[in-house]
């Protein structure tokens, strides 16, 4: 690494030498100061706010993985989410040190007592970038045709589910009714999925608005995308309905965000660290140390929502047994996990992460404990057999995880464990496409997490009621918990509910926590205020780049 | 020759619905398909509604009987339809024809640079009178050939990118974007083309003709030249379908690493997202420069060699 040090034209030679000493020394003590952690959601050497924005500039961010679709309302892979989030503004914004869900496009709403009927009041003045205003009609026809999309709309259809009906009060108040409670949607308001495009946007065909041809109402239009490689979005002149969480409400300050698909993680480092591309989220966490400091600055964010999670089949008999559920939660040691990770991250403490709203740290039931383990497998009447693996009624605990995530390190780490406790699994990474093909409900146990910042993600994934029911369970008392919290909008009342249900989950080990998902921004220190919002995607929109 | 060339037609036809209905066929054994990829969302969602996937494979028409929708996309690929990617809803042929300029481009430069190299590392090995020079010359080939393609791309970015910066480690706009790639594809290429040269060149200067050559007083230069090399080139040429084949490939790696849209790239994740279109649109343009240039190969052996004679059998002995 150079580091070029202009020193005045009219200095001696000693003098240029003392000051370029002195800027390493800078960098030096940069280095140091990063890293010390922060106050558990956020993390990491993060560039001085103390600087005044200035605005202009194309910033280059890196993504790892191809582009596919860009529409906000149809998306669910996390790199084309970082494109999607810049284009549209929504209802409502969600604050990322609070959880608590703020006014953006609406002004004020109210929510019935069973969260079935929520109506808001849109702001005057804003428009989509084909001019047209941002009006109840418009909502009615965004949630419209989100349903229209149906199984397209990955996400958005399923906060919209139970929707009865969008009512135009007037032209600024709009009314959406459920068939029945429905708490999660005031945060789903907060989301990309649901954020507004114009009514001409929604016409389109579904490749149009893939490819970015959508009118959408956030500070950044679509200039180009082509598929695969590279997307360009421009700053949108004349915006001035920043959302209440962010740090400005006029334009953005970047003219342009140009985002690069750079496949090969070497040649990503590589960019970076030769100035190439100005900032990433997809450093691999082996590199992530050399920008910290060194005229760069990192920045990482547990996301919010369902932690990595074992789940574990309840079709499986061995898995039936509540005793060798508990074992395997009690074989992990989760402090381990964390260090496996980035110097920032901490260890899972709950069903939810600890930047999920309504997280209580659940630490306490979560510790490691081989000897309990052990005691419990050899009270059931589990034997080690001669090859070290315990069996019962010549059954074996011998299991195989098929998965695709990126947790090759975690998960063996967790078949050491389960070794030492005398239960066999197998781990065999693959695609995408594989791993979702095999784990149909006939797998012992399957591996996963879910992103979002509300609490209803625990009833998404492990309500027997629901869709996804991971532990293919019949349903039990938890199940009534987790409904109730859905239909509750009382804080107080809904925590009460989130804590009984997680807890129950957790000592009846359905849910075995192994360690939480993080981003990570690393970035140049020419770059400022490159955020995450509060369901750790990324904002751009107070983003600007200093000369 | 008509018949001859009827007939060459004709087989290619057969290639190339071989290579479609093979690669419809394999795609399909492989587990996964398009509605679990869109439904799994890329991401995080490790866990997938069985509900959604069920919609999403009735909306992409997956749900129909195999040898239905082989029958349709047939129909429909006759026609020059190869479907759409069912997740983007862009035209497969429209995807595949917007990056194929720039994979051409890396594999001309890199084909050139390639049969360059490797005639001159080919001759230059038995040219010179000083045997260390010889052997030292005639151990690149296999040494280029051993090294994998990633890791010299890598190497490359590494000094001439990262280090020197002379040029961009990403992107493929402008010619300095093409030097880095095209110099990695072709190491593998020219150090196929100078071992076969170089091997068929000593076997041709042993033979008794080179030695009436030398005896009717030519130079070294003109006995290489303007007898041997004419000769030695024969089996070389009959490779250039295999080494376009290989050419090919090898962007799918180069592609990666540098970072560059092309055919090759786009067909891994083609693969990875079971988008079935994009994939048979990609075997069957392989398929086709395969056949074409082996047509082409055929067609110029006359040109060099006066004894061979299109469509008689053992027509040399």
């Amino acid at each position: 690494m150079t580091t070029r040090v202009s020193a005045p034209k009219h200095a001696t030679a000693p003098v240029a030498v003392l000051v370029a000493g002195a800027a390493a020394l800078a960098f030096a003590l940069a280095g140091c100061s990063g890293g010390s952690g922060g106050s558990g959601q956020t993390a990491g050497a993060s560039s001085s706010t103390d600087e005044k924005p200035v605005s202009g500039g194309n910033l280059t961010f890196a993504l790892s993985s191809e582009l596919g679709c860009i529409d906000p309302q149809q998306v669910g892979n996390n790199d084309d989410i970082a494109i999607a989030r810049q284009t549209v503004a929504s209802l409502t914004t969600q604050d990322p040190k609070t959880g608590d869900i703020k006014p953006w496009l609406s002004s004020s709403w109210k929510v019935n007592t069973d969260a079935s009927s929520f109506t808001f009041t849109l702001r005057a003045g804003a428009t989509y970038s084909d001019g047209t205003p941002i009006d109840a009609e418009s909502v009615k026809q965004n949630f419209e045709g989100i349903q229209a999309l149906g199984a397209k709309a990955t996400l958005g259809s399923t906060y919209l589910s139970g929707l009865k009906d969008v009512q135009v009060v007037d032209p600024r108040t709009v009314q959406v009714d459920f068939n029945g409670p429905s708490a999660q949607f005031l945060q789903a308001t907060s989301t990309f999925s649901l954020g507004l495009v114009s009514d001409a946007s929604t016409k389109l065909s579904v490749a149009d608005r893939c490819a970015g041809k959508f009118a959408g109402s956030g500070p950044f239009t679509v200039k180009s995308f082509t598929p695969q490689s590279e997307a360009v979005l421009a700053k949108r002149d004349r915006y001035d309905w920043g959302s209440s969480t962010n740090a400005h409400t006029s334009e953005a300050y970047l003219d342009s965000v140009t985002f690069k698909v750079v496949p090969e993680a070497s040649t990503l480092t590589g960019s970076l660290s030769s100035g190439q591309i100005d900032a990433s989220a997809d450093v691999q966490v082996t590199d992530l140390p050399q920008f910290d400091g060194n005229g760069f600055w990192v920045l990482n964010r547990t996301n919010p929502g369902v932690v990595y999670n074992l789940y574990l089949n309840a079709k499986t008999p061995a898995f039936a047994d509540q005793s060798v559920r508990q074992a395997i939660s009690k074989a992990i040691d989760r402090k381990a996990e964390a260090k496996l990770l980035t110097q920032w991250d901490k260890p899972a403490t709950s069903v939810l992460s600890s930047s999920t709203p309504y997280w209580t740290d659940e630490s306490s039931l979560l510790m490691q404990d081989v000897t309990g383990a052990k005691r419990l497998l050899d009270d059931d009447g589990w034997k080690v057999g001669g090859d070290g693996i315990r069996e019962k009624d010549g059954q074996k605990l011998s299991f195989k995880l098929v998965y695709w995530q990126p947790s090759n390190d975690e998960l063996q780490l967790v078949q050491q464990e389960l070794k030492a406790i005398g239960i066999d699994l197998q781990l065999k990474q693959t695609t995408i496409a594989d791993a979702t093909a095999t784990n149909n409900g006939t797998q012992a146990l399957s591996w996963g997490n879910l992103t979002r910042a509300d609490p209803d993600v625990v009833r998404t994934v492990f309500s027997a009621r629901g869709t996804q029911n991971n532990n293919h369970r019949a349903a039990e008392p938890v199940d009534d918990l987790l409904d109730q919290q859905a239909a509750t909008t009382d804080a107080k009342a809904r925590q009460k509910l989130v804590d009984q249900a997680t807890q129950q989950l957790i000592k009846e080990a359905w849910s075995i926590p192994v360690y939480q998902l993080s981003t990570t921004i690393a970035a140049s220190e020419k770059v400022h205020d490159l955020k995450f919002e509060a369901s750790s995607r990324l904002d751009f929109y107070d983003a600007w780049l200093s000369n | 020759m008509l018949r001859y060339l009827a007939r060459r037609l004709l087989q290619g036809v057969f290639v190339l619905w071989a290579a479609y209905t093979l690669s419809f066929l394999i795609l399909f054994t492989l587990p996964g398909d398009a509605a679990t990829v869109a439904a799994a969302g890329g991401g995080d969602a490790g866990s997938v509604d069985p509900k959604l996937v069920e919609q999403l494979r009735h909306e992409y028409g997956l749900d129909q009987p195999l040898w239905l929708q082989y029958l349709r996309a047939l129909g429909r690929a006759l026609h020059g339809d190869f479907g759409s990617n069912p997740q983007t809803g862009q035209p497969a042929l429209h995807e595949v024809t917007q990056v194929l300029p720039n994979t051409l481009g890396l594999a001309a430069a890199a084909l050139l640079l390639a049969v360059v190299v490797g005639f001159l590392l080919a001759t230059l090995s038995t040219f010179p009178r000083a045997s260390w020079l010889r052997q030292t010359l005639g151990a690149l080939p296999p040494l280029g050939a051993a090294v994998p393609v990633f890791w010299i791309g890598l190497l490359l970015l590494q000094w001439f990118s990262f280090h020197l910066r002379w040029f961009p480690s990403l992107g493929d706009q402008g010619f300095r974007s093409l030097v880095l790639p095209a110099v990695t594809l072709a190491v593998p290429t020219g150090a196929y083309i100078a071992q076969l040269l170089s091997r068929s060149l000593r076997l041709t200067l042993g033979r008794p003709y080179i030695e009436q050559v030398r005896a009717k007083g030519a130079g070294e230069a003109r006995v290489h030249f303007a007898h041997a090399l004419r000769n030695a080139v024969l089996p070389t040429l009959t490779m250039v379908g295999v080494l376009i084949g290989n050419l090919l490939a090898g962007t799918v790696v180069t592609e990666t690493v540098f970072s560059r849209t092309g055919v090759g790239r786009l067909v891994v994740q083609a693969v990875g997202d079971r988008d079935l279109p994009v994939v048979q649109v990609v075997v069957v343009f392989a398929a086709l420069v395969f056949v074409v240039s082996s047509l082409a190969v055929d067609l110029v052996y006359p040109l060099i060699d006066r004894r061979i004679v299109l469509g008689r059998a053992a027509a040399i002995a």
